[in-house]
């Protein structure tokens, strides 16, 4: 994919989300995933432009800590594109922050796969913010597999919603 | 978990099996088991009797065999104790194939003895006279033991019901949710607690001599492989790596143990010498490979892999080399469990929501024979008896998982349930040291 191909496809994302205010920026291309090559900036705070750690609770884009998947997919949805993308600004912002990315699936297939799984999506999160700026140094992945669901019930609805992964920072 | 495991023995719907496109002529429910009375073994000593129903234990035993069909209490209409009090026409008539009677008496350590015959009715012959010994407590013990000792004289198989079962329970939901690793009698009775956490536990493994236990506990933060000593508590960790440390399986010498790390960035198979703690990679591919059970020489392991896609069960030399893909029935195939004589191979196998405990029967060549051996939605975690003669699986029902053990031919099936938990990940142990 070259230089051109690949803002007009960043440009499209932006021109979809609501969250995307600032100009396009180019991106690096990432090795890890198909997903990550068309990403945008997110919401830019006012002031400094520097994210604080009092955004974590107040901003709208950052306030977004989970991140959910399709059934047996560790492909990041394009609604997600935004969080990514703040979550990342923030990891720039403040180099001295650090994340884990906690990786969840639903109770369908067996629990080791599913730790396998979890472990996926996490990796897939990791890479997105790395795409988007974001330190791979600053990130650490937990698989959780099934083990820790947020509901029990067998139902597509409890499925999507344990299909995640969240995101923890551990030093703000 | 407090509570004693209760057991509740359900015959298989049919109608499971029908929609299930089963061969329905396969499926006899009881009907071809053996019958076969156990008469009540009153206490016949000075001291105080031992609260154990051995003749009930036996009774319970013979039956979840799915082999047996043991005459109900209130149709034993003669107590005969020893052989030479029993009526053979009595039994004939009501069309026992075999009687057992026996006795408790006091032995000379203080404990007890049961003196039990097995005779066969038609030939009128005694096929077993033998004792087993034990103290009040262990009279459950003796009870299988000899549940054991009718299953071999008169099916040629050594039986499994002196075992135990590994399983993990899980109560509440969230943060305050309490994990346990519990190992209790092969029956459910005599539950006791391994370890306790307040973080998920999974993926028990026996070791050969049923003196060990590894598993997988997020204690620490990350996934961890443990190895621990029942009886003492001792453990040690085996593997606490960046990324996934799963699925841990002691080999059939008890020397090596495969196992699951993601730390080269994709899951992948190891195995760990146990004296050196050694590692050897055997699978090296980015899709996720995991799950490894070996097989009975040794010399090679099973496992589960998403490399074509979907995961699906493959074999491998335990020292590394080319999979090769074993699983051609179903969308999906995982969690790999072998029969002693490696020739039945049972799996959860999925298609589209529905996961079931399919079992490959390998015995007559080929590619092999496929059953569906559960009705459940999300059945998982198949675990086979030592002897092979029967499956414990993990399912869900509501909100909670329950734990079922079935027979290998599919026909006799039960419920392992808990008063207040949520049960998973049952692993059948090896055979009892007597």
């Amino acid at each position: 994919m070259n230089t051109t191909t690949r803002l007009l496809i960043a440009a499209s994302i932006c021109v979809a989300l609501a969250a995307c205010t600032k100009k396009v920026k180019e991106v690096p291309p990432s090795d890890t995933g198909p997903d990550t090559s068309g990403t945008t900036t997110g919401a830019i705070p006012d002031g400094t432009g520097r994210y604080t750690p009092a955004d974590l609770d107040t901003d709208s884009c950052l306030r977004q800590r989970v991140i959910y998947f399709d059934f047996d997919q560790d492909t990041l949805r394009p609604e997600f594109q935004a969080p990514v993308a703040c979550h990342a600004k923030y990891l720039r912002d403040r180099p001295e922050a650090r994340m884990t990315l906690e990786g969840n699936a639903d109770e369908r297939g067996t629990r080791e796969y599913n730790l396998g799984l979890g472990e996926r999506r996490g990796n897939a999160v990791s890479a997105a913010i790395q795409g988007n700026g974001g330190s791979a140094g600053q990130m650490s992945v937990v698989s959780y597999g099934e083990e820790r669901p947020t509901c029990a019930d067998s139902t597509e609805d409890c499925w999507s919603r344990n299909r995640r992964v969240e995101i923890v920072y551990t030093t703000k | 978990m407090k509570r004693l495991l209760t057991l509740i023995l359900l015959l298989l719907p049919f109608s499971l099996l029908h929609a299930q496109g089963l061969d329905i002529g396969l499926v006899s429910g009881n009907e071809g088991s053996l019958p076969i009375v156990v008469v009540p073994m009153p206490y016949q000593g000075t001291a105080a009797a031992p609260d154990t129903d051995v003749a009930e234990v036996i009774r319970n035993d013979l039956n979840r065999s799915g082999q047996f069909r043991s005459l109900a209490i209130a149709s034993v209409v003669e107590k005969p104790t020893r052989g030479s009090e029993i009526q053979f026409p009595t039994w004939r008539l009501l069309k026992q194939d075999f009687v057992v009677v026996g006795r408790l008496l006091d032995a000379a350590d203080g404990g007890f003895r049961v003196e039990y015959e097995l005779y066969d009715v038609a030939k009128q012959e005694r096929l077993l006279g033998l004792a087993v010994g034990g103290r009040a407590k262990g009279m459950r013990d003796a009870a299988h033991q000899i549940a054991d000792q009718i299953y071999e004289k008169i099916l040629g198989v050594r039986g499994a019901f002196w075992t135990r079962v590994a399983y993990v329970t899980a109560s509440g939901l969230g943060q305050g949710t309490q994990y346990a690793l519990m190992v209790a009698d092969s029956d459910g009775f005599n539950p006791q607690t391994v370890v306790r956490s307040r973080e998920p536990l999974l993926s028990p493994a026996w070791s050969p001599d049923g003196k060990k236990l590894a598993y997988v506990s997020f204690e620490r933060g990350n996934s961890t492989i443990y190895m621990q000593e029942i009886t003492t508590g001792a453990r040690e960790v085996l593997a606490s790596f960046k990324g996934i440390n799963g699925a841990p399986a002691f080999s059939p010498d008890g020397r090596r143990m495969a196992m699951t790390l993601s730390k080269s960035g994709s899951p992948e198979i190891y195995v760990m010498d146990l004296g050196s703690k050694v590692l050897t990679q055997v699978t090296r591919h980015y899709g996720i490979d995991t799950e490894a059970v070996w097989m009975p020489d040794g010399n090679s392991l099973l496992f589960t892999s998403d490399r074509a896609g979907k995961p699906q069960v493959y074999s491998i030399p335990a020292s590394g080399g080319e999979p090769t893909r074993i699983s051609f029935q179903g969308e999906s195939n995982a969690r790999a469990t072998v029969s002693f004589d490696g020739k039945k191979i049972g799996m959860a196998q999925g298609a589209g929501n529905i996961y079931r405990i399919a079992v490959l029967d390998r015995s007559f060549g080929g590619s092999g024979r496929w059953q569906t051996l559960s009705p459940g939605n999300l059945d998982e975690s198949p675990s086979f008896a030592p002897n092979g003669s029967m499956l414990l699986y993990a399912t869900k029902e509501g909100r909670r998982g329950v734990l079922y053990a079935v027979s290998a031919d599919g026909r006799v099936r039960l419920r392992l349930v808990t008063a207040d938990s949520d049960v998973r990940e049952p692993a059948w142990s090896p055979f009892r040291q007597r």
